[in-house]
């Protein structure tokens, strides 16, 4: 026992540097860890505060959960959540890397950098913007796109109410959002694969095409794995202003832009149904975890050094 | 002297075919906000009628005038947002690099301890209801600012950031010789290692200033007392809200100050234009900043 004391006066500086991040992770990530018993609880707030609220109200097991699956809409968020990661994943991916590579190779140099200027201009603005941005396109009576339907005889659509056409518009604007940044990042990876593969494999006689299937490609396969790797890790979350508010709340739309982290919201805010929205929020983070750790697992297998631990 | 022909680029052909489908994307990218900034400069009656059009048929700067002499919500909400923002990025600096310089530091005998602490919030989360009931019933900040500032001002992510750029920059040397000269910890960190890492400062400083410049999340779940100034993006996005109150009836019990105008369509526009402008304008000098954050966060961690 003395010799921890012996450790932490030595160590007393550092510790007390690390001593304020430290207060807010405890405050602000782990002690909601601990609130997540609330989700096995029926949630009455006390008029003494937080801790007494915790330990007056009665537990009910899983019946939180036993009440989230029964409903239709543990499947509806599941399945939105989870499809619009894979689609999301696997196209981002293949588009980050392609325009990376294109990039790459374009002969002027200037203009190479002023797409990719442009480009990343979407990751800046806030979805409160972008919603803006989709309604001078979506909205009904004055909307771009309907204006070019109705000036080819069509009947004008009402986006903000039929589901049919968002997955579209969710993968899209989202894709759209994210490029920028992601085709950078594979960018700066492949300015700096040493310039001498490219010459032996000329002096070759490799094509171009070539070039990139076997020198570049593998090459950034690592950041591909990693990138891929946190992305699975993330597949049962959402981003949030994606899905609440470029569809505007709207709840003709909720059978496709439901997704769990929005379920979790709308439950607490709309529903005040404290208990089951932690159930839904438990559900999904341990969901997560698991998903991380296989996926780590799995790329260990495959890639030793690439795996996150 | 005759420019060599860069015989190991691709041909003509194909640089015309990749550069009118990256320059078209890009323009994809830059073209709603010009679109918008189009239809703020549009006649309002004409914008009604017409619907938004890319070069409006009548042009007018009412939307921009009637902000800048008939409402004060807009400066206000700007003012509001500044203060979050600076006063977030310095609370959130500090934080992030102290914890990440500690644990750099080989010599800390804690350091697996605390970096497990830190990175196992991005396995693990205990979700937003938890989180919401720790800040409002347990720390009381609901309609405070400090809802708006802090729960973004840490995260896993810029402590892995900030940690690489010490480790990278910092040689071993500069340290012992400091320790040499007899200097304790907290000396070395402030007077030594922080004048020489204003890269990784600058890195963070800039992924924080842009979180809390778009955020209307802590303000839509803390901060929206009748009569509190909305930060920049929730003001957006309520002034967005009321328009769709009075279309359909939502679930959304905003507390839209009744007795000021409803602002027009073109208002709208020109009020998204202001509140972007800052950012649109600022980012390219700043973007390498963030791909080196981005880059180095995803390999490292």
């Amino acid at each position: 026992m003395s010799s921890f004391i012996k450790k932490v006066i030595r160590n007393k500086a550092l510790l007390l540097l690390v001593l304020p991040g430290t207060l807010w992770f405890l405050i602000f990530a782990y002690l909601p860890m601990f609130g997540i018993v609330v989700a096995f609880q029926d949630f009455r707030v006390s008029r003494d505060g937080f801790f007494a609220s915790i330990f007056n109200s009665d537990w009910v097991g899983f019946k939180n959960f036993e009440f989230l699956f029964s409903t239709n809409d543990a499947y509806i968020i599941t399945r939105n959540t989870i499809l619009y990661n894979l689609v999301s994943i696997a196209l981002g991916l293949v588009i980050a890397v392609t325009f990376a590579i294109l990039i790459h190779e374009l002969l002027n140099k200037r203009l190479a950098k002023l797409y990719q200027t442009g480009m990343f201009l979407p990751y800046f603005l806030s979805w409160v913007v972008i919603s803006y941005f989709a309604f001078t396109f979506l909205s009904t009576d004055k909307g771009m796109v309907n204006q070019i339907v109705t000036a080819l005889g069509g009947d004008p659509v009402n986006f903000y109410s039929e589901p049919k056409y968002w997955p579209f518009i969710i993968v899209f604007v989202g894709i759209w959002k994210s490029i920028g940044y992601s085709s950078v990042m594979y960018l700066a990876a492949i300015t700096g694969i040493d310039k001498s593969y490219y010459e032996a494999g000329m002096l070759d006689g490799a094509s171009k095409w070539q070039q990139t299937r076997y020198i570049t490609l593998p090459h950034l396969r690592p950041l591909m794995i990693i990138l891929t790797i946190l992305a699975i890790g993330g597949m049962f979350r959402s981003d949030f202003g994606l899905f609440y508010q470029l569809p505007k709340d709207s709840g003709a739309l909720y059978p496709v832009t439901n997704v769990i982290d929005t379920f979790v919201y709308r439950s607490l805010i709309n529903m005040g149904d404290t208990g089951m929205s932690t159930a839904a929020g438990l559900y999904q983070s341990i969901v997560g975890l698991i998903l991380i750790l296989l996926a780590n697992y799995a790329v260990r297998k495959i890639e030793k050094d690439h795996a996150l631990f | 002297m005759k420019k060599r022909k860069n015989i190991h680029g691709i041909s003509t052909f194909w640089n015309i075919l990749f550069n009118l489908l990256i320059g078209l994307f890009a323009f994809l990218c830059v073209f709603p906000f010009l679109f918008v900034i189009m239809n703020s400069l549009a006649d309002e009656q004409t914008l009604v009628q017409e619907g938004y059009r890319i070069i409006p048929s009548q042009f007018s700067f009412e939307a921009y005038s009637y902000i800048f002499t008939s409402t004060t919500q807009l400066i206000e909400s700007f003012g509001l947002t500044l203060l979050v923002t600076v006063v977030g990025t310095l609370i959130s600096l500090f934080l992030v690099s102290t914890y990440a310089y500690a644990i750099s530091r080989r010599s800390f005998e804690f350091r697996t301890g605390f970096t497990f602490l830190a990175f196992f919030t991005m396995l693990f989360s205990g979700g937003l209801v938890p989180g919401y009931i720790v800040v409002t019933q347990l720390l009381h900040l609901q309609n405070t600012i400090w809802a708006l500032i802090l729960p973004l001002s840490m995260n896993a992510f810029f402590i892995i950031v900030m940690r690489t750029f010490f480790q990278t920059t910092i040689p071993d040397a500069i340290i012992e010789s400091a320790k040499i000269d007899g200097a304790g910890e907290m000396r070395t960190f402030a007077t030594i290692v922080l004048p020489i890492s204003l890269p990784g400062i600058a890195t963070i400083g800039l992924f924080s200033s842009l979180g809390y410049w778009n955020d209307w999340f802590n303000a839509l779940l803390y901060y929206n007392k009748n009569g509190l100034v909305p930060p920049l993006q929730y003001l957006l996005m309520k002034i967005e809200r009321s328009m769709e109150f009075l279309v359909q009836n939502s679930q959304y019990m905003g507390s839209f100050d009744g007795a000021a105008t409803l602002p027009t369509e073109t208002v709208r526009m020109a009020m998204v234009v202001l509140a972007t402008l800052p950012i649109a304008l600022a980012y390219p000098f700043f973007q390498r900043y963030f791909v080196q954050g981005l880059t180095v966060g995803s390999v490292k961690g």
